[in-house]
């Protein structure tokens, strides 16, 4: 485990090493230090910030100094407290993740995929295969990133995976679904983007209204189900 | 109990000390670029540090109250009045109902804080009112202030109630915080920095080259980022690295070679190489590069980075001390 500066207020613990070969590993081992630097309650934390193959902590030096960091090491401090943290928590291992498996309705209509055909051109197959292969598969979420609420998804079929569009469009509509290199994702909110667009969920992936404000979260389980145009409507009204 | 934005200006927003908590679902931190700033004015208004003010850009703000209140504002260097009258950064005033409080654009820097007595009230959305100007959430309906647009301001506390009656001959009041956290505009400004979590990614000459030379802010800059033109840093390995968490003060190099400072509305997670992170209290000057300006970085180590962040933080411990007689 690998412990870095990431400026003078956050560090960025890095738990594991190779992500391609065994992502499900990485992302069981983040979650699981998330959890152990949450349970930790290391003074001064402010917040953590959990990615494919890192945890960053966010802190407070001067509430480290107060709960005793030594001034001219508080970096060293905290990271002591980091490896006690982790070790106590034992081996970080996270078979038994708390994990949901969330159903997202997609509507794959030519009106809303701008680039199917394009994925199905770069697959060398018919576009209702993609829509099978996308919706065929079982995906976990890596992070949470981008734009609020945005989740990337590993688990995307090798034959599906298509490189990003070289130039991006400006505006992505929101409940976006797209392939983006080997993984896909959903835009939660109007935006700017360079993947595929091949579909749109009615559901709302981020509102600021809501506790938690996200309907993904890093460790979920996603699987994708294709609806009639009708049925999109239907759920949005 | 409101205020009117007869002008809004070119870029106005309701921020206070930003969101924290929300990073793990993609939420920027967003908040105030120069929190210090804001925290300083909100004290000298009789606020609490956390009110939410109006970030300023480039000045075009006209603004009239519906009752007494108590202003203040630190940043760049503008020119703001009270109807008629110069106020200079950093001092409390008292604006009378129906008067209006203006500032122009600025002859260095591009942003100033506005703090005003009681706070603007917009509601709180996850933790902040801060406008999320990307996300489209929080401040003024998650968008910038508009001309005409009125926003509730909450009722004066007490603390400027006090203030208000002390200040009813003289209109504005003597004090001043420190001149360097009124006025936190500089030419040419030197950031001081820590090495980035991806230093040794870049070549020797690469390093070299991003300590020695100057670099120019870019037009196409904003509260995301400043885009840095200059020498272009060649990345050792043209890999995108697998995201992960940056952070305002964040030092990113995209494959165009043209860094980018990040500040507080930036992504959560990003994929570019981390050159540096700026120290926390260096950004107030970063936010204050206007397109054209000039920027050096120089290295310091994370000791001194902290030591310089605690004793910011001692300081204002004190100077919020010192401010008490002015209330009672």
């Amino acid at each position: 485990m690998e412990i870095k500066l990431l400026g003078d207020s956050a560090l960025l613990i890095r738990v594991a090493e190779n992500f391609d070969d065994a992502p499900g590993d990485a992302l069981n081992k983040v979650l699981a230090t998330k959890r152990g630097l949450e349970a930790a309650q290391i003074p001064g934390t402010i917040e953590t910030a959990p990615a494919y193959t890192t945890v960053a902590l966010f802190y407070d030096p001067t509430r480290a100094i107060d709960a005793g960091a030594p001034i001219e090491n508080i970096f060293g401090w905290i990271e002591q407290r980091i490896r006690q943290a982790l070790s106590n928590a034992g081996e970080i291992h996270a078979d038994r993740t708390e994990t949901s498996l969330v159903e997202i309705p997609v509507c794959y209509e030519q009106e809303f995929a701008f680039d199917l055909d394009e994925v199905a051109r770069h697959a060398g197959v018919h576009w209702k295969e993609v829509v099978d292969l996308h919706c065929g598969a079982d995906y976990r979420v890596h992070c949470v990133g981008f734009t609020p609420g945005f989740p990337f998804l590993g688990g995307l079929p090798r034959k599906i995976a298509t490189p990003r569009r070289d130039v991006p469009r400006k505006e992505i509509p929101a409940g976006s679904v797209a392939i983006g290199g080997t993984q896909t994702g959903i835009y939660p909110i109007k935006s700017p983007g360079g993947w595929n667009v091949i579909g749109r969920t009615p559901l709302q992936l981020f509102d600021p209204e809501k506790d938690p404000p996200v309907l993904l979260r890093a460790g979920d389980r996603v699987r994708f189900r294709s609806i009639t145009r009708e049925e999109f409507e239907r759920s949005t009204t | 109990m409101k205020a009117t934005a007869i002008r809004a200006g070119f870029l106005t927003s309701v921020q206070d000390l930003g969101r924290t908590g929300f990073r793990e679902f993609g939420v920027s931190l967003g908040g105030a670029l120069d929190t210090h700033a804001l925290r300083v004015a909100n004290l000298l208004a009789g606020n609490d540090e956390s009110a939410a003010g109006l970030e300023v850009t480039f000045g075009g703000l006209r603004l009239r109250f519906a009752d007494d209140r108590i202003v203040v504002w630190c940043g760049g260097d503008f020119s703001a009045r009270i109807s008629s009258t110069y106020l200079a950064a950093g001092h409390p005033a008292l604006v009378r109902g129906g008067e209006e409080f203006s500032i122009e654009s600025p002859a260095l820097g591009c942003r100033a804080w506005l703090a005003i007595s009681g706070g603007i009230n917009v509601p709180v959305v996850l933790g902040s009112r801060s406008a999320d100007l990307r996300a489209g959430f929080g401040g003024v309906t998650g968008r910038p202030v508009r001309d005409g647009e009125e926003f509730p301001l909450d009722e004066n506390p007490q603390r400027a109630k006090v203030l208000i009656d002390k200040l009813r001959r003289e209109k504005i009041a003597g004090w001043k915080p420190p001149h360097d956290w009124s006025n936190t505009a500089r030419r040419e400004p030197v950031l001081r920095f820590i090495r980035g979590v991806d230093w040794n990614r870049f070549n020797d000459g690469t390093t070299q080259r991003f300590t020695a030379d100057a670099f120019i802010a870019s037009p196409d800059s904003d509260r995301m980022g400043i885009r840095l033109d200059g020498p272009r840093l060649e990345r050792s390995e043209d890999v995108d690295l697998l995201s992960e968490a940056v952070s305002p003060g964040t030092v990113q190099v995209p494959p165009s070679g043209k860094p980018i400072l990040l500040l507080n509305d930036c992504q959560t997670i990003g994929g570019y190489p981390k050159i540096a992170h700026v120290i926390t209290v260096d950004l107030p000057m970063a936010v204050q590069l206007c397109p054209g300006d000039s920027v050096r970085f120089t290295e310091i180590s994370i000791r001194n980075a902290h030591a310089l962040l605690l004793e910011r933080n001692r300081n204002l411990e004190q100077f919020r001390r010192g401010l008490e007689p002015h209330f009672q």
